[in-house]
């Protein structure tokens, strides 16, 4: 029950945390390509709850940045002029889930400006693309990963229920996308693709590619579970009253794969979400002025953006609390699994 | 001993040679090559770009293609570099031995810190050092590696400790021997901490687990029950008794190759990672096919060490294949 409540537990905080970036219009105040020529590398405003006079205030404010006397990028925050958050504010129209318009925001300043996490060269609000970014860098990594996994579950199955030379050739084929390091692969297969696409086509070309790249892995976990599960005595049972290939397969022989598949998925949905990172990052990826996680950062390698605007770096830390949510996850379901193997084996030996 | 080095070796070249056909397999599928962008250049006849086609043998099919670039292997020049004008194999060598330096010295160092603090963790399983060790490894496991390496630069431009770009100071030709070695290590520094910053939570946490399982064999409790010292009953009895660890080792050198091709780029280390990069940017396949063969060798390279080291560290192994 408790090792239940574990993976529970993962899935509501994965959930809420995709829920956020999936919602990223609502709670996104800007819309992500929305230039403002007036304030690039604007840094982070602090929000407030206490004023000058010492005072308490239940709504957080930030005060207006101006520069400081004397200088051309430094800001200072001008005390006398605070601005309050306005919270479930109307401002730039979006759609919600993708076909709701909305205009309704989670927070904004009416018709003020307020950036959170600071502007970019264009003055366009960090936070905004950044929740933008993520719809395009975690659907590359679940759309990935689902492709991976179907690409693997299929072949692996295949090779281990057939066998013979259907086999080795499957799993020859395995071991030399195995045999390269995934990012030289990432690379190869990248260079054989067309560079100068629009950022839709760009995007599937990505999720594609590292779709490509990991199948080998779930692959030969399939086929090993294939290889005893058709020799399990209720399979065995089951071809001696002539059940078909695909009845045997799909009623017997698949589900027992069920718990090595979620297992994977959560191992590869974040190393996939990090693969478009690094892909976009190397100006490979989805490009500009589509935000993604990876050309979130790609401007950071210029050493002067690096040492000036520190806050251009906080995108590179968003994918630690989904890493650590999907690290539980894998955990939580291993733990599951391995709980489940002793069980059934003692059972076994009872019987 | 000899057949057994034989068949890894056999096994080794064949991979090598599937990868070879495999990267070929998808040059066919790439739309456009390198004199596609001349096409748009209205001083360039189409005769031209036909001739320079015909001349780069472009217009062939691709066994003819593959099999005059396994003939320039064996000639030792891997291929037409078109962005250089030049033979692939001294562009790549250059590269390779740089990605080479990098790379080795984060496997060994990251083995070698990785090695003792998963054998402390798991002797001392469940107590106070072994949740240290693994609370660090899965604070470390989260951080994704660029942004391990974008920080570890910050901090070096900051703080100015460490030269960051190249892998040499501007007068390095006029520094002594002595000085060039500390000027390549503080070059060094960055883009290997990164490397074994980020190799590191998994190969401690592998090693523990083999250790923890080795640790209950009946082989240690003889050897314990002997006399023999906790520490060589350690690492000289239960080490190597930990097998799933020299695959581990193999599955390392691979992680780190790809780690450092982004680390490469990251801090401008003239390795094969920035060099691939334009030269995908340029599509200049033969160089892409050359970088991608020259990280198969090493991770075969690499896989058939370990081989080598199972085979010498593991009795069990050694006298399975011995014949008779």
């Amino acid at each position: 029950m408790s090792r239940r409540r574990k993976v529970a537990i993962w899935l509501l905080v994965l959930g809420a945390l995709h829920g956020v970036v999936l919602c990223a219009g609502f709670f996104a105040p800007y819309d992500p390509v929305e230039q403002d020529r007036k304030s690039p590398y604007l840094p982070p405003m602090r929000l407030h709850f206490v004023d000058m006079r010492g005072q308490f205030h239940l709504r957080p404010f930030v005060y207006v940045l101006q520069l400081r006397p004397a200088s051309f990028d430094q800001y200072v925050e001008d005390t006398t002029r605070p601005r309050p958050l306005k919270f479930f504010t109307f401002g730039d129209r979006y759609r919600l889930l993708g076909f709701l318009p909305s205009r309704l925001h989670f927070f904004g300043a009416g018709d003020e400006r307020i950036y959170l996490l600071g502007t970019d060269a264009f003055g366009r609000d960090q936070l905004s693309r950044l929740l933008f970014g993520g719809q395009v860098s975690l659907l590359a990594g679940l759309l990935g990963a689902g492709f991976t996994l179907l690409i693997g579950w299929c072949i692996g199955a295949a090779a281990g229920y057939y066998g013979g030379w259907r086999d080795d050739l499957l799993m020859r084929v395995a071991e030399l996308f195995l045999a390269l390091p995934w990012l030289y692969l990432l690379f190869a297969i990248r260079a054989f693709l067309p560079l100068t696409v629009n950022p839709l086509q760009a995007f599937f070309l990505i999720v594609a590619v590292i779709a490509a790249v990991g199948w080998a892995r779930p692959a030969r976990l399939v086929r090993g579970i294939v290889l005893s599960a058709k020799e399990r005595d209720f399979v065995r049972a089951a071809r001696g009253f002539g059940a078909s290939h695909l009845y045997l397969l799909r009623r017997h022989i698949l589900p027992e794969t069920s718990s090595v598949l979620l297992t994977q998925a959560a191992i590869l949905i974040p190393q996939y979400v990090l693969a478009e990172m690094t892909l976009s990052f190397l100006g490979l990826g989805v490009p500009e002025p589509v935000p993604s996680w990876g050309n979130l950062l790609s401007n950071l390698q210029q050493y002067s953006v690096l040492v000036s605007y520190w806050w251009m770096y906080l995108p590179a830390l968003i994918m630690v609390p989904f890493f650590l949510g999907y690290l539980g996850l894998a955990s939580a379901l291993q733990e599951r699994a391995e709980a489940y193997k002793i069980q059934r084996r003692s059972f076994g030996s009872l019987a | 001993m000899m057949r057994y080095l034989l068949r890894r070796l056999a096994h080794a070249f064949l991979l090598v040679i599937g990868v070879s056909i495999l990267a070929f397999l998808f040059t066919t599928l790439a739309p456009g090559n390198y004199f596609d962008e001349m096409r748009l250049n209205p001083q360039i006849a189409p005769e031209t770009l036909v001739a320079l086609r015909t001349q780069y043998q472009l217009n062939r099919p691709l066994p003819v293609r593959y099999a005059s670039w396994v003939n320039s292997v064996l000639h030792g020049e891997m291929g037409f570099s078109f962005a250089y004008n030049t033979s692939v194999a001294p562009l790549l060598l250059l590269r390779a031995k740089n990605t080479l330096i990098l790379t080795v010295t984060a496997t060994l160092l990251a083995w070698a810190i990785a090695l003792p603090l998963g054998v402390w963790s798991a002797e001392r399983l469940g107590q106070f050092p072994d949740r240290l060790i693994s609370w660090s490894t899965a604070a470390l496991l989260v951080v994704p590696d660029l942004a391990l390496a974008l920080g570890l630069l910050v901090l070096a431009l900051r703080t100015g400790w460490f030269p960051t770009g190249g892998m040499a100071s501007v007068d390095f030709e006029s520094l002594s021997s002595l000085n060039k070695i500390r000027d390549l290590a503080l070059h060094m520094a960055l883009p290997v901490a990164t490397l074994v910053l980020s190799a590191l939570p998994l190969l401690v946490r592998h090693v523990r687990a083999a250790v923890a399982d080795v640790l209950d064999a009946p082989f240690l409790l003889a050897a314990e029950g002997h006399g023999i010292p906790r520490r060589t009953l350690l690492f000289r009895y239960a080490l190597p008794a930990a097998n799933p660890l020299v695959s581990l080792f193999g599955f390392s050198i691979g992680a780190l190759l790809s780690g450092s091709l982004l680390v490469e780029v990251v801090m401008s280390w003239p390795g094969l990672g920035p060099f691939l990069l334009e030269a995908i940017l340029a599509r200049d396949i033969y160089v892409v096919i050359g970088g991608v063969l020259f990280s198969t060798i090493f991770l075969v390279a690499g896989n058939f060490l370990a081989d080598m080291l199972l085979y010498w560290v593991d009795p069990r192994i050694r006298s399975a294949s011995t014949p008779g």
